[in-house]
């Protein structure tokens, strides 16, 4: 078990690891990889039961699918420091022939993940997919995915979120970034959308809300409890309240760094607000 | 032999948003949708000077062909704005049944088309589209090839009665046909006169042909460069007369060699000219992330893949 000291320094570490590598290429999507940068770290570290080393069908252990591809930076910088591949390829982000292409894709094998993603709207359908091969396969793990709150407004989200419930799905946790921002504004200026809570329910899901999804310790709390409810008949749905762009303070709660990267000046205030811990690639 | 200068590097899609605006000022059945990606479609000043004629749908595509395709009943002329990938595969059926099968005026406006997409990867680039929104019955295919084009194309297509899939790119890109042309759909354009092999070039693969025609004549090889911005209905006579004159031809287009403009060329050819043809295509593959400069090079798009084509293709006459 990490502490919440180490799990934070493991953090600023990513932080570090998405800014430069978006920098480097001047591209990618640094605001929704720092908003779930402390939930990515809390699960790799603590809330999944990981096997060592990295095969497809992840029977044994829990799995995690990540559906709003664009935030590959933050997926990749975590995968590496769990060690499914060397710290150093995260050089490659981006580049010509890498393994780390702009959204992740299995075509270039490269290990940890399981479904290209980046085309929006299409992991929870997966999700499903993997958990009732779980319990074809007589597994007791769970599946985890993430989804943005801008990614919901595609409809095949909600042929999912009525599929779960009505056929039981109850080894998921979905957990949905709730940052309130997506490309061209907030949500609330493209699409509100109301309570999402709400609209889970109704379609039959046990929600769970994160009110601080950017503290290590509420993540951890809140991720106990969506485990301690799978199980249970329903699917369980984790709304995490992040704030885009957290821990470089002029990225944060906007939508302007959805896909921008910074400039070098840019990268060199965030860097030092974020001091090196576990040391660079 | 004739050439053409680049009058600047600029974005087509920025020319799809300046004909937009124009069509804005112009024609007040003109309405634009969009998901998510206003910035991207160049759709801002549109949106400025006609906020009650713009709809932003949120990230919802199926949902966006649909109502588009429910707007034109009542006679507007909606223009739908997404990243080419967005505007085809993922909406394939609500093209199909609502927009080509039931004969709706909807434009379908497609940026961010193939490889020169970048770094985002094969999530994003698709080579595909050209092949499924030609095979639509009536669907128009036009992918145009700098700003100036791009710009007209917006324009006309606003004249021409029926759905249309007009497709363009993200990169600065050389801007050479004329400002403020009249596009004519379905008619190529004949930029250079030869004699030795005719290349047949859309999209962004047409400053690379012209590139590749300067270098041939160089080389005393005498090609015929041909503009063919639609690919739907195709100008098979403009082909046709073409390879009575050269005996051989290299087409030259972003997109798989499956299902693209050198397919659409092949079956002219073969119907009533059988003519030696090379394929500037990719190779049933997937894209993948890198500059867009390198990817044209890796996958085999650019001025050097044509001379080499065109200098193959002649041999074989
Ligand atoms: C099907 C599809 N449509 C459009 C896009 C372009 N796109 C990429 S990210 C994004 C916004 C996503 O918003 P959200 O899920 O809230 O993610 P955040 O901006 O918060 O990271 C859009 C529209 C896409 N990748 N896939
Ligand atoms: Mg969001």
């Amino acid at each position: 078990m990490a502490n919440t000291q180490q799990l934070e320094d493991i953090t600023t570490q990513v932080r570090r690891d998405i800014l430069r590598m978006v920098h480097k290429v001047n591209s990618g999507h640094p605001g929704g990889s720092l908003g779930c940068a402390e939930f990515f770290v809390s699960l790799y570290n603590e809330i999944m039961d990981r096997k060592e080393g990295f095969d497809m069908d992840g029977i044994g252990e829990d799995l995690f699918f990540l559906s709003n591809g664009h935030i590959s930076p933050v997926y990749y910088s975590v995968l590496a420091r769990s060690g499914y591949f060397p710290v150093e390829e995260l050089n490659t982000f981006r580049l010509l022939n890498t393994r780390l292409q702009g959204h992740p894709t299995t075509h270039e094998g490269l290990p940890g993940v399981r479904i290209a993603s980046g085309s929006l709207g299409q992991g929870m359908s997966v999700a499903l997919g993997a958990a009732q091969a779980k319990k074809l396969n007589g597994c007791n793990h769970l599946i985890y995915s993430l989804h943005g709150d801008g990614e919901l407004q595609e409809g095949q989200n909600w042929e999912a979120i009525m599929y779960a419930a009505g056929k039981n799905v109850d080894n998921i946790i979905a957990t949905i970034d709730l940052n309130g921002q997506q490309i061209d504004g907030s949500t609330d200026t493209v699409l509100p959308m109301g309570s999402i809570k709400d609209k889970f329910e109704a379609f039959g899901w046990t929600v769970l809300e994160i009110e601080e999804g950017n503290n290590i310790e509420a993540i951890l709390k809140g991720m106990a409890e969506a485990k301690s409810l799978t199980g249970k008949g329903k699917p369980v749905c984790v709304l995490l309240k992040t704030v885009m762009g957290n821990g470089i303070d002029f990225m944060m709660h906007t939508h302007a760094w959805h896909g921008k990267a910074p400039n070098d000046e840019q990268l060199a205030i965030g860097l030092a607000q974020n001091p090196e811990t576990l040391g660079d690639y | 032999m004739k050439t053409y200068e680049n009058q600047g590097n600029k974005d087509t899609r920025s020319g799809f948003g300046a004909g937009l605006t124009e069509l804005g000022r112009t024609n007040p059945n003109v309405v634009a949708l969009c998901a998510d990606l206003i910035g991207s479609l160049k759709m801002d000043q549109f949106i400025e000077e006609n906020p009650e004629r713009f709809f932003q749908i949120g990230i919802a595509e199926a949902n966006m062909m649909c109502i588009a395709a429910g707007l034109t009943i009542g006679g507007k002329i909606p223009f739908t704005g997404t990243f080419a990938n967005f505007s085809t595969g993922r909406v394939y059926d609500q093209i199909r049944q609502s927009i080509a099968y039931s004969d709706k005026n909807v434009k379908i406006c497609a940026s961010h088309a193939g490889l020169t997409l970048g770094e985002d990867g094969a999530t994003h680039q698709i080579l595909e589209d050209i092949g499924l929104m030609k095979m639509l019955p009536g669907m128009t295919v036009i992918n145009t090839c700098d700003y100036n084009q791009t710009k007209a194309a917006t324009i006309a297509i606003a004249e021409h009665k029926g759905p249309v899939y007009l497709r363009f790119g993200r990169p600065k890109v050389a801007n050479f046909t004329p400002v403020d042309q009249n596009f004519e759909i379905g008619k190529a354009l004949h930029l250079v006169d030869g004699t030795d092999v005719t290349i047949v070039a859309t999209g962004h693969l047409v400053w690379e042909a012209l590139e590749a025609a300067k270098t041939l004549n160089e080389k005393g090889i005498s090609a015929e460069v041909i503009d063919i911005h639609t690919i739907k209905p195709l100008d098979a006579k403009a082909i046709l007369d073409s390879v009575s004159k050269t005996k051989c031809i290299v087409t030259a287009e972003e997109h798989n060699h499956l299902g693209g403009l050198g397919e659409s060329v092949a079956r002219v050819l073969s119907q009533h000219n059988p003519t030696p043809q090379e394929f500037i295509a990719t190779n049933d593959t997937f894209g993948e992330s890198g500059t867009p400069a390198q990817l044209m090079e890796k996958y085999g798009l650019n001025a050097d893949a044509i001379i080499k084509a065109c200098e193959k293709v002649i041999k074989r006459k």
